[in-house]
């Protein structure tokens, strides 16, 4: 028999921490090579060289990066409060990270007679013979988003500067706005897929009917939510918060040393968590050709789609100038609200009348 | 002992420990930080007891968006923080309230006729059916006219927070 520890079986507990060992070296090492990518990539859509000096093709940028800021002084103005402003930076960071706890980043594994789902929030009845996961998946994520804006606001707030107050207060509005559209959004993915588990999102897709191409609806709240996750995640056009030419930098004009960094890698991780959260919803997840004959291909579709999704919010960023702050306002009040509106009013419409999507 | 139970603990200290925090804290900043604390252990109790729902609409509504207007307040008020103040009056009928409130929700919990009170949702069904289908399927059909009548009360208020705000402006 298994050995059971505090009533749990001793395997739970290998799988857990493997899967939450894998997830966050993953995280991680995308963050760092995210900068790097981003450079490089932008550098060769302006016809630049890009960073080509640390290591070969200058691949060891992003660690001499991480060194520098690392040695960095670290400084604490005098005025601010130092809780919030220690804090912040923490903040920031730890919900970008514990999003990524509720995405299926791989089909379920048999490794050693165990079954594992490859989901931190995942687990496989052998009672009941199927899988469980977060019967709230979507929310829990919406929900931690809208934990992300704390760290923005009390940074700008407790460095106690005019530049990072604006920043704040900017990214604040920015956030709750944006949110409400990205959370509109993706309700018709619900109403297809029958669910908010993520685990039945993914296996409401499988077999290439992609959400992106399976209902002319789904299709426009994907772009839609896409956009609304730009604008969440502060990346150009709607980088704001920390728009260089008039806010010096924005919310964290007065961190230095790692903790600058920090918010550095909350952008960047951010940007993971909405691609994966984006593949999963609209992409299919893991799902792709064989993904079901070869499990270990699925993990490796999940990456491959993350990955585009980031490219193109780096291609985005090369290409589009910043909004103005009203523009960018009554873009997400005027425009992307009603429309995410109409897109749940039409979806219901089509269910009503029999359409579901083109695969039938 | 399960690990639930441990679980349970952990989340109980901090619980406690923020709340605490929301009322001895000086500065309202910090105060409030601590209550987005307290939400949040409070979803994970909804979570354990099986209502993830609960737990999810916990956080994004409360720690979300009620919590970020009262920081964001705090923050344009600019609140001055009295560090050699001390608020005393009031802290004898506080207690009495706290430990009156206390006793009879224990009353009402072990001897009271709801006590023990069994429905037909067990965690059982729970995990079968899906949380958020059951709060659905009854909010549609049993308690359809209340929650009717309470969207249009929200949006009554919806609209007269316009007037106010376009009334203002002009």
């Amino acid at each position: 028999m298994d050995n059971v520890i505090l009533g749990l079986p001793l395997y739970y507990y290998i799988a857990m921490v493997a899967k939450v060992l894998g997830a966050f070296v993953f995280v991680l090492l995308t963050v760092a090579y995210a900068t790097y990518a981003e450079r490089k990539i932008i550098g060769f859509m302006q016809v630049r060289i890009g960073p080509n000096r640390v290591g070969p093709k200058g691949l060891l940028q992003p660690i001499a990066d991480g060194l520098k800021l690392f040695f960095k002084e670290e400084i604490i103005p005098e005025k601010a409060s130092t809780f919030a402003y220690l804090v912040a930076p923490l903040i920031a960071l730890v919900p970008a990270f514990i999003t990524f706890a509720a995405i299926p980043f791989g089909d379920t594994i048999e490794v050693m007679g165990y079954k594992v789902p490859l989901q931190i929030a995942g687990y496989y009845d052998t009672a009941i013979g199927r899988v469980f996961d977060l019967n709230v998946g979507v929310l829990y994520i919406l929900a931690m988003a809208s934990l992300g804006v704390y760290g923005i606001v009390l940074a700008g707030w407790s460095s106690n500067s005019k530049y990072s107050l604006l920043g704040g207060l900017r990214s604040s509005a920015q956030m709750v706005s944006y949110e409400l559209a990205a959370g509109l959004a993706i309700v018709p993915v619900f109403m297809l897929a029958g669910s908010l588990s993520l685990q039945e999102i993914v296996k409401a897709q499988e077999g290439m009917k992609w959400f992106i191409w399976s209902n002319p609806m789904t299709f426009a709240a994907g772009v839609l939510f896409y956009i609304c996750a730009l604008a969440e995640t502060n990346r150009t056009p709607f980088d704001l918060p920390e728009c260089e030419s008039e806010l010096v930098s924005g919310f964290c004009t007065e961190y230095s040393s790692m903790k600058y960094a920090m918010f550095f890698m909350a952008e960047y991780a951010n940007m993971v968590t909405v691609s994966a959260i984006t593949t999963t919803l609209f992409l299919g997840g893991w799902d792709g050709p064989m993904s079901k004959a070869i499990p270990a291909l699925s993990v490796v579709y999940f990456v491959i789609k993350v990955y585009f999704l980031m490219f193109i919010a780096i291609w985005i960023r090369a290409t589009l100038p910043r909004y103005r702050y009203d523009q960018l306002m009554k873009l997400g009040w005027k425009l992307l609200l009603p429309l995410a509106l109409v897109l749940i009013v039409l979806t219901a419409l089509a269910g009503y009348f029999g359409f579901y999507s083109f695969f039938g | 002992m399960d690990i639930s139970s441990i679980f349970f603990a952990i989340v109980t200290i901090v619980a406690v420990v923020s709340a605490l925090l929301v009322v001895t804290c000086k500065n309202p900043i910090n105060s409030a930080l601590s209550l987005v604390l307290t939400f949040f252990c409070l979803a994970t109790y909804y979570a354990m007891l099986d209502a993830p729902f609960m737990a999810a609409v916990q956080i994004i509504v409360y720690a979300g968006a009620i919590m970020v207007l009262i920081v964001f307040t705090i923050m344009l008020l600019n609140i001055r923080v009295d560090a050699n103040k001390k608020h005393v009056h009031q802290v004898a009928l506080g207690t009495v309230t706290g430990i009156v409130t206390l006793l009879l929700s224990v009353l009402f919990l072990t001897r009271g006729k709801v006590a023990m009170l069994a429905g037909p949702v067990t965690s059982d069904v729970i995990n079968q059916i899906g949380h958020t289908e059951l709060i659905g399927a009854v909010m549609f059909t049993d308690f359809l006219l209340p929650f009717e009548v309470t969207s249009i009360l929200l949006l009554a208020a919806m609209v007269g927070a316009v007037i106010l705000a376009k009334k203002k402006l002009s």
